[in-house]
């Protein structure tokens, strides 16, 4: 994969870098980030890192030290989905250990595992702020709340499919 | 039925648009503050509501923004704080969500009384959905003249604009925030210079919570004397509650802060009572980082007066037998669930969210996090207990920023209240794996529990 946004995405970033005061470009570095790891494969790579730093005129070590710092940063590849089930306090009385149990069985991986064939990542997350819509995930840019197992099953079966139709 | 301010018009259809949410009577507070106020009278005003903070601490906003500097020449920004990340809390993500209108509102009716031109709203990464929607909510109001240049014809500009973070609670802490705005590590600041005089890129900075920021639309609204006729003595105004956990009805709600902790919990019109019929076993009030009190000691004080859900009420007895209002996140536990493995949780998640800055934080957060992962799994020693609480008292007050203290206090919390449940888990390593120890006492009547 080519470490290079396209043109739409360069205008896009000029125009965040406006949000912030003259000179202080590094402030674009978390939105841009952002960008970054939605446009090169769901994770931050050195090289992909590298060109970060050089779009906003930083040194990379600038890029390194807060792309490990921020728990949305993946430093590793990761599955086409993520399911991020929150753990903490308030799912835990609701329930979430059920569902990180049962996802873990389902897709025969432990937490913090891929699947074999590079379609699921399943990582236990601390707090999501949707305490009371637990159990809940986040996949992708939005929650799913009120897990149960069927909603589990429901949700694997939408990623295969969604898969399955843009093949 | 208590009376609404933020969440009044929460469920008129379509509220999320600029066309309806100003047909309902949205930005009538800026056309009042740009047109007939100086930016010191809508200060004053709020500093005459008393309303505080909304995002844990409870300080006097009005007081804040009066601290902010006004050096020639340097500019100023207002900061929203919307990292809403306190385990418990959820009720900023339904503002924003629902009424996203009354969040911009404020936000132009408070940058207009700082002189901030340029504003910011930093928003938790995972929010990222929202993040779009309030900035269609900035599009709008930008389209209509409440945005931009020379609003309303009054003179003053100002922008608003989405700064998504990247999963770092910590960031919630007004330094980190700003550290994390220009593209840092969050980690906090040593105080002073204190924000307000230089804050973001050395510039003065005021950083409110989402919910502080809509209050300010009310209270320009209706003048802030009339705010502060809502509610009990220094609790003033409504204040969003989420509550969550072993309730019947989990979700927000807005209170005059006039109810007791019982009505609360067990009335049809918020909580509905403990799931599944069970007993009330504890509660953690204000959000992961304030104290657990067993059920006896939250109902009611040590003296064994009504407990109210107010600032005051809920810290009645200090940390020994009270709690804190905090951020409103109400967090139940029924009798079935097990105290350390809840604590256990809280410690794993400070543990995770600490920045590393400070050692007491950094190697302390973990060693909880181990000691109660033996406690909860079969493996604690009798020593373990003290040791816990050794450590949480070392962390306490010894690191730059307060999520060290708001990763000891539910620590110390649920060792004074709970640690007959510690000890059980500790003697009874086998049992312990099958069953949780229950309601015990902690329903009791106070006399037991209030000599802690």
């Amino acid at each position: 994969m080519s470490t290079q946004f396209s043109e739409e995405k360069l205008n896009k970033i000029k125009e965040i870098v406006t949000h912030y005061p003259e000179g202080e470009q590094k402030s674009a570095l978390l939105p841009v980030l952002h960008l970054a790891q939605q446009e090169f494969g769901g994770w931050l790579d050195v090289p992909v890192m590298d060109y970060v730093a050089s779009l906003l005129s930083l040194e990379p070590i600038e890029v390194y030290e807060v792309a490990t710092f921020y728990s949305m940063y993946n430093m590793k590849p990761v599955g086409k989905f993520m399911f991020e089930v929150c753990q903490t306090g308030p799912c835990m009385l609701r329930g979430s250990d059920d569902i990180i149990a049962y996802i873990e069985q389902k897709l025969s991986i432990k937490a913090g595992e891929t699947t074999n064939d590079g379609m699921f990542t399943l990582k236990p997350v601390e707090c999501l702020g949707a305490c009371g819509y637990a159990p809940m995930m986040q996949l992708g840019n939005y929650y799913r709340e009120h897990l149960t197992k069927e909603k589990v099953d429901q949700i694997i079966d939408e990623c295969r499919t969604s898969v399955a139709i843009n093949n | 039925m208590g009376r609404k301010l933020l969440l009044e018009k929460a469920h008129v259809e379509g509220i999320r648009t600029y066309e309806v949410y100003r047909r309902e009577g949205g930005y009538r507070s800026v056309e009042k503050a740009l047109k007939s106020m100086t930016p010191e009278q809508v200060v004053e005003e709020v500093k005459k509501s008393g309303l505080r903070g909304r995002g844990g601490a409870g300080f006097p906003a009005g007081m804040k923004w009066s601290f902010i500097a006004k050096p020639e020449g340097v500019p100023r920004h207002l900061v929203c704080n919307a990292d809403e990340s306190e385990p418990g809390t959820f009720k900023d993500r339904y503002l924003m969500e629902f009424i996203p209108h009354l969040l911009i509102e404020g936000l132009i009716v408070s940058s207009f009384a700082l002189g901030s031109n340029a504003t910011y709203v930093y928003i938790r990464g995972e929010y990222a959905w929202i993040a779009g929607i309030l900035e269609k909510a900035i599009d709008e109001a930008k389209h209509n003249g409440f945005l931009g240049k020379n609003i309303l014809g009054s003179g003053f500009d100002c922008e608003i604009y989405i700064h998504r973070g990247a999963g770092a609670y910590i960031c919630g802490e007004e330094t980190a925030l700003i550290e994390s705005l220009e593209g840092k590590r969050g980690n906090p600041r040593i105080k002073p210079p204190f924000p307000a005089i230089k804050g973001a890129w050395g510039r003065p900075t005021v950083v409110n919570n989402v919910e502080t920021l809509c209050a300010v639309v009310p209270i320009i609204n209706d003048g802030g004397e009339e705010y502060a006729r809502i509610g009990v003595g220094k609790s003033t105004g409504t204040k969003l509650l989420s509550a969550c956990g072993n309730i019947n009805k989990p979700g927000i709600y807005e209170i005059d802060m006039t109810i007791s902790v019982e009505e609360f919990i067990y009335s049809d019109e918020y909580c509905g009572g403990i799931a599944d019929g069970k007993r009330l076993k504890a509660c953690i009030p204000g959000g992961s980082s304030v104290p657990i009190l067993p059920a006896n000691l939250l109902l009611k004080t040590a003296k064994g007066e009504t407990r109210y859900m107010n600032y005051e009420s809920l810290a009645d007895g200090g940390f020994a037998t009270g709690s804190m209002m905090g951020s409103g996140g109400f967090i139940v536990l029924d009798e079935d669930q097990c105290v350390v493995r809840h604590t256990m949780t809280l410690a794993r998640f400070y543990h995770h969210e600490s920045c590393g800055q400070c050692s007491p934080c950094r190697e302390g957060t973990g060693w909880m996090e181990k000691i109660l992962k033996n406690i909860e799994y079969g493996k604690g020693k009798p020593s373990d207990i003290d040791l816990l609480w050794d450590i949480q008292r070392k962390i306490e007050g010894n690191t730059i920023c307060p999520l060290g203290d708001a990763a000891a206090w539910p620590v110390a919390a649920a060792i004074r209240h709970f640690r007959d449940e510690f000890e059980w888990h500790i003697t009874n390593p086998v049992a312990a794996q099958q069953r949780n120890f229950g309601l015990a006492h902690y329903a009791d009547p106070l006399e037991v529990a209030a000599t802690a």
